[in-house]
């Protein structure tokens, strides 16, 4: 494809965008979240119809206009929440709408369960094929549905994530499946955040950056500091000149610790985090998506319960096992969501609010309306909410205003420990500002704060340590002064191998 | 602010015409159904129309402001017609035993109360299946729809119950300044559940939980706790209202009591203006909803049409009512 663009209501999220892939090739295609890697991949499927540019397939200049077209073109897409019927057997699965007919009506099953045996055997799976496939594995399934992919002669295997929901040893089997099909000379678009896989099996590398396709190149000889400087848009030679710095240990300058978090662990996406914070103090969480920062956030708010480590708070051993428990323990998350999970948005800006305060403007279950007011209108004028009035419902207001109104409705808590998940993701400049200037006052007045942000910007110079995650675990920690982003990124590059 | 009739999650400016008819058009129905019985229906201006249409609108409007808590909260109940069947079979039980022969006054205090704690027990199971096990609403309530009215009608052998007991009749006959004591029951019943939700943390985080529930649960509300307790309320009303129903009557039929009631109840929240998505309780337009449903069924049989095409009607007044809500959103 060359040069496609699309723009959704005039906001462009894809600008010129051009990909090609060869016939038996394993193409990966990384970019920061926002890149514009989805809607290219939704537009090569027929889910999306560009707005300009040429799509070649084949050999011939294509329109696909539905991922019914996609696919009888021969492109197959892999998601990452699997298009399948759990509650059906594989051999319905793999020959859904391609059975095998017995007169023309009847569903000949033998005919149908020995071509399903056949066609799993080409990728090395030996299963019960009449077993339902909800009984397998997500690595079995997927494996299925890739199986699927190729008996209907997909010439392009499109995997989303493929990785995201699976174990080392379950990766290892999906990856000999992929250079099965590479050897069969069918292509596979590889989208993946996890770049060490991309080495493994990837022949070549396309990186995406704000809605453009930046670079392509040979996997070979590419350093994942390369990977990672495409993705931010910075010099890897930079980030190579700027050395490293360690900051390791050293002294709190701070106030005593507010929070210890030894070694604790929720799941397969947070295996491993070490993290403390001090009063007065801003600690960040640096990582890639998908290195486990939100699942940390979770994990301290009591949302994902513990399966390993222990959490203390001002020396003593915590139970987080609710948001109620956390916000008791003095903890409170703003979350990453602000639509799902944080506003009411028929409630007007007042209740909204308060929501999280409203126990301590109770009494005897009756709420205090006039100090609920009194308190509202101290945020609102505090914060600078621009709102036509605490009964405006908040989903008319914009989205730096809500951000505010969902700051205020914690800030109001007064909890020692905010946790903030991209505090000013989708707000403007202006109100970007502000969120931050009132996260350093309320730091001030010593309490601690956990700053997640994918604005390695905003890390670098609202945090006063920044904690490393990567593949969830903590895997380093910086210290202020003295932190460029440079640095960071080096952080994040040097995971695991310790080369250039 | 002070005078409105609605509790929703937001509060909106009252003296806008335009959007009062579109978000009042229940009052406006009213208008029409009002309007047209004065012209058509023979007798409507009688004192006596007015009571026998009081003493029939309490049970829906009860029941109907139960099912506003509960749909506010996103859920809904099709239990009630069946506690009411439940409750109104256990109070004859209670006040023609032996004892209640023995201490008549006792027998009728233990003839009231027995069946709503009984009706709030069924409560408590709708709700813990609902938000602790997490089954839809929907599914939860059928249970008791299907059994509920089935255990009333084992308790009595399926047989009709008819009874003289004038203290316990009061409920449904009884009459205070002239006008029905079930009526006042209802207003009563209104003001302070219109109260709980505007006022108190309980009413907000109702609303909060329909309109949001994860933002609820992630601001430390009490998720759990708080849509069992609008199950728990329901019940209650639901049994109060299959009680008042039992003694307008003086007898108790299991197979009767409440039958239907469920869409009644449902239609009567829906025309005052509930969401069935829930975030808003309007409490007053649940009572407004049930005086329009009961009005339609009364205005078809004052004048001489079927029961059966009744249902048909009152069928057509849901689908309009839920046209209005999706114009509303919009």
């Amino acid at each position: 494809m060359d040069a496609v663009q699309k723009a959704f209501n005039g906001v462009v999220a894809l600008d010129g965008a051009s990909l090609d892939i060869e016939k038996g090739e394993v193409h990966a295609l990384i970019g920061q979240n926002g890149a514009g890697k989805s809607t290219l991949i939704k537009i090569l499927t027929g889910v999306y119809h560009s707005d300009g540019g040429h799509v070649h397939f084949d050999g011939a200049e294509s329109f696909i206009s539905s991922p019914r077209e996609a696919q009888s073109a021969g492109i197959a897409t892999i998601y990452q929440e699997l298009n399948l019927v759990p509650l059906r057997s594989v051999t319905e699965n793999i020959v859904m709408g391609y059975e095998p007919k017995r007169m023309g009506v009847f569903i000949d099953w033998d005919e149908a369960h020995k071509r399903a045996r056949e066609i799993l055997q080409r990728f090395g799976i030996d299963i019960d094929v009449t077993a339902r496939l909800g009984s397998f594995s997500t690595a079995i399934q997927q494996l299925v549905a890739i199986a699927r992919a190729v008996s209907l002669d997909a010439k392009l295997v499109i995997m989303d994530e493929p990785t995201s929901s699976l174990d080392v040893s379950e990766v290892k089997v999906l990856f000999g499946v992929v250079r099965g099909l590479r050897d069969a000379g069918v292509s596979v678009l590889y989208v993946s955040h996890f770049l060490d896989e991309l080495f493994e099996i990837c022949d070549r590398v396309t990186t995406m950056r704000d809605g453009r396709t930046v670079d392509c190149r040979k996997m070979k000889g590419v350093t994942k500091l390369d990977l990672i400087s495409g993705m931010l848009g910075r010099a890897s030679s930079e980030i190579a000149e700027a050395g490293m710095t360690e900051f390791s240990g050293g002294e709190a300058k701070h106030g005593e610790v507010l929070l210890c978090a030894e070694n604790i662990a929720t799941g397969p996406r947070l295996t491993k985090l070490d993290i403390t914070v001090h009063r007065g103090e801003i600690v960040g969480l640096g990582g890639l998506l998908g290195s486990g920062r939100t699942e940390a956030a979770r994990a301290l708010f009591g949302i994902d319960a513990l399966t390993g480590g222990a959490v203390s708070l001002k020396g003593a051993s915590a139970r987080l096992e609710t948001p109620a428990a956390a916000i008791k323990a003095g903890i409170a998350l703003l979350t990453e969501d602000r639509k799902a999970e944080g506003i009411i948005p028929d409630m007007s800006v007042r209740e909204n609010l308060t929501l999280a305060l409203l126990p301590k403007l109770t009494r005897n279950g009756q709420i205090d309306r006039a100090r609920e007011r009194e308190i509202v209108q101290s945020f609102i004028d505090a914060l600078g909410i621009k709102t036509a009035g605490m009964e405006q419902p908040i989903r008319e207001l914009s989205g730096g205003n809500q951000q505010k109104v969902l700051l205020a409705r914690w800030l109001a808590v007064e909890p020692e420990l905010l946790i903030l998940d991209e505090p000013t993701r989708g707000v403007d400049v202006g109100a970007k500002r502000e969120i931050q200037a009132i996260i350093r006052d309320y730091v001030s007045k010593g309490f601690g704060v956990v700053l997640i942000s994918s604005e390695f910007e905003e890390l670098v110079e609202g945090a006063d340590r920044i904690v490393v995650l990567n593949e969830g675990r903590s895997i380093k920690e910086l210290k202020n002064p003295g932190i460029t982003e440079d640095i960071l990124v080096r952080a994040l590059a040097h995971t695991g191998e310790e080369a250039a | 602010m002070s005078t409105q009739s609605y509790v929703s999650g937001s509060s909106q400016p009252i003296f806008n015409w335009k959007k009062v008819l579109k978000n009042h058009g229940g009052l406006v129905a009213l208008v029409v159904i009002l309007g047209f019985n004065i012209l058509v229906t023979p007798n409507f201006l009688q004192l006596q129309t007015l009571f026998v249409n009081i003493s029939q609108v309490a049970t829906i409007a009860i029941v109907a402001m139960g099912m506003t808590l509960v749909i506010a909260t996103g859920g809904i109940d099709l239990s009630v017609g069946a506690i009411m069947a439940l409750a109104g079979a256990i109070a004859p039980l209670i006040f023609q035993s032996e004892f209640g022969q023995m201490y008549p006054a006792l027998g009728v205090a233990l003839a009231i109360g027995f069946p709503l704690l009984v009706a709030m027990a069924c409560g408590l199971f709708n709700g813990v299946l609902v938000s602790v096990l997490k089954v839809q609403p929907i599914i939860a309530t059928l249970i008791l729809f299907i059994s509920g009215r089935g255990i009333a009608q084992v308790l009595t052998n399926g047989n009709l119950q008819t009874f003289k007991n004038p203290n316990f009749s009061y409920l449904g006959t009884g009459k205070i300044l002239g006008l029905p004591f079930q009526g006042w029951l209802a207003i009563a019943i209104a003001c302070v559940l219109f109260w709980i939700i505007s006022r108190t943390i309980f009413g907000r985080y109702v609303l909060a939980i329909g309109g949001n529930e994860r933002a609820a649960t992630l601001s430390g509300g009490p998720v759990r706790r708080v849509k069992i307790a609008v199950y728990i309320i329901c019940g209650a009303l639901s049994g109060l209202a299959g009680l008042i129903v039992v003694a307008i009557n003086s007898a108790s039929d299991a197979a009767r009591n409440g039958d239907l009631m469920e869409l009644d109840a449902i239609a009567a929240a829906v025309v005052g203006g509930a969401l069935l998505q829930g975030g808003r309780a309007p409490i007053f337009g649940a009572i407004l909803g049930a005086v329009i449903i009961q009005l339609v069924k009364y205005t078809l049989l004052a004048n001489g049409v079927e029961d059966e095409v009744a249902l048909i009607a009152k069928a057509l007044i849901i689908v309009a009512a839920v046209y209005i809500q999706q114009a509303r959103k919009e």
